[in-house]
């Protein structure tokens, strides 16, 4: 299943991920302050509703999101 | 593609820092495109696999410590002049890859000469114009590309055509020139326009890497700060303001010309 990791220390707290996500996986839950004493945003799927569509990371000024694809074994 | 072990799973990374970037964080206020802007350069340089060649022009400008940044070689250069040190570069290192990175007061203000003439030179050089329609870095002063009815500390009123004249339309300008050799204008406010702009940026590095000339992209790009806008804000404005008066698409392709040349001309009647 993808996913993403947002890397809370590089996190500025624009916002912009939050609408470029289609599914709405990307909340400002200013639950936790960073380094920068920012709030970074916080991915939240418990669905697993994530499509690794890259769309975040790709608006993310400061490469703060990292996109994951679990790699498909291959069947024996 | 690279992959990772998490939790004894393995994925593939779909998106990460590029190769050529440092590790510095951007020194950008929050949701300010110059850092969207330089991610896509570096991932270009790494699909093209010119690193190594590169050389980058830091200009004067909120990106004045973009050598920082970009993890190849750079020349820090005073404001305004950096398409004439690209210039002086490239003929001493003709292999060498070179990059100017120049806000709108560095290439359409105080550089608007060296502009001009390296383009018209045709110089092998890619400018990456990051129009954000003001001076960032001093405080939000009136820029050449100002839109009219924009305030800012020396418009304080809206720039006013009459008194001040009127944004000033580089690519358009430009793109007439015989030395360019590829000119577009592309905008940042959203990731279908990003993946654009990147492919834009890699086609002006094409450019230079098959000696047809000059080239230049023209991001069009936000500054919340200056503007007071919310990020989300400044994003709709490059989106509606900025497009409307600056009109995206590309002003010069030296392939498409050179294509439409080689056809045969079809006869009349
Ligand atoms: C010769 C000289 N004149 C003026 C300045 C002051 N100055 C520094 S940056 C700047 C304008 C920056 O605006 P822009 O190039 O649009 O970059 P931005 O910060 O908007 O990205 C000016 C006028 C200078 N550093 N050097
Ligand atoms: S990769 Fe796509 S689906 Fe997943 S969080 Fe980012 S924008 Fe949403
Ligand atoms: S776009 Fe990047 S910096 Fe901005 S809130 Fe999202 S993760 Fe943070
Ligand atoms: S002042 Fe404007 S252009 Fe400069 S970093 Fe901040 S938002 Fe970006
Ligand atoms: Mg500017």
């Amino acid at each position: 299943m993808p996913m993403i990791e947002i890397l809370d220390d590089a996190c500025k707290g624009c916002l912009l991920c939050i609408p470029a996500c289609p599914h709405e996986l990307i909340h400002n839950t200013k639950a936790k302050l960073n380094k920068r004493g920012l709030y970074p945003v916080e991915y939240v799927d418990p669905e697993g509703k994530c499509t690794g569509c890259r769309l975040c990371a790709i608006v993310c000024p400061d490469v703060a999101i990292r996109v994951y694809k679990e790699v498909k074994k291959k069947s024996a | 593609m690279d992959t990772v072990t998490l939790e004894g799973t393995e994925y593939n990374v779909l998106a990460k820092r590029p190769e050529s970037l440092t590790d510095k964080p951007f020194t950008y206020c929050p949701g300010c495109n110059h850092g969207t802007t330089h991610k896509i350069i570096a991932e270009v340089i790494d699909e093209l696999d010119i690193q190594h060649r590169c050389i980058g022009i830091a200009s004067v400008g909120c990106s004045v410590f973009s050598y920082e940044f970009f993890d190849f070689d750079f020349i820090s250069v005073p404001h305004g002049r950096a398409l004439a040190v690209a210039t002086g570069a490239k003929r001493m290192r003709p292999n060498a890859v070179l990059m100017t990175y120049q806000g709108d007061g560095d290439l359409a203000a105080i550089g608007t000469a060296e502009t001009i003439h390296a383009c018209n030179r045709g110089e092998r050089v890619t400018c990456i114009f990051v129009n954000n329609a003001i001076y960032g870095m001093t405080g939000g002063q009136m820029a050449p590309t100002t839109l009219l009815g924009m305030k800012t500390t020396t418009s304080p009123l809206g720039r006013d055509a009459t008194r001040i004249g009127w944004p000033i339309k580089m690519s358009e300008m430009l793109s007439p020139l015989p030395g360019a050799a590829y000119i577009a204008r592309v905008s940042m406010h959203d990731a279908k326009h990003i993946l654009k702009a990147k492919a834009a940026i890699k086609k002006a590095f094409r450019a230079q890497l098959e000696d047809k000339g000059f080239s230049m992209v023209e991001v069009l790009s936000n500054c919340n700060v200056n503007w007071h806008m919310t990020p989300e804000d400044a994003v709709k404005f490059v989106k509606e303001k900025m497009t409307e008066n600056f009109p995206l698409g590309v002003y010069k392709d030296v392939w498409e010309e050179e294509k439409a040349a080689k056809q045969p001309k079809k006869e009349e009647g």
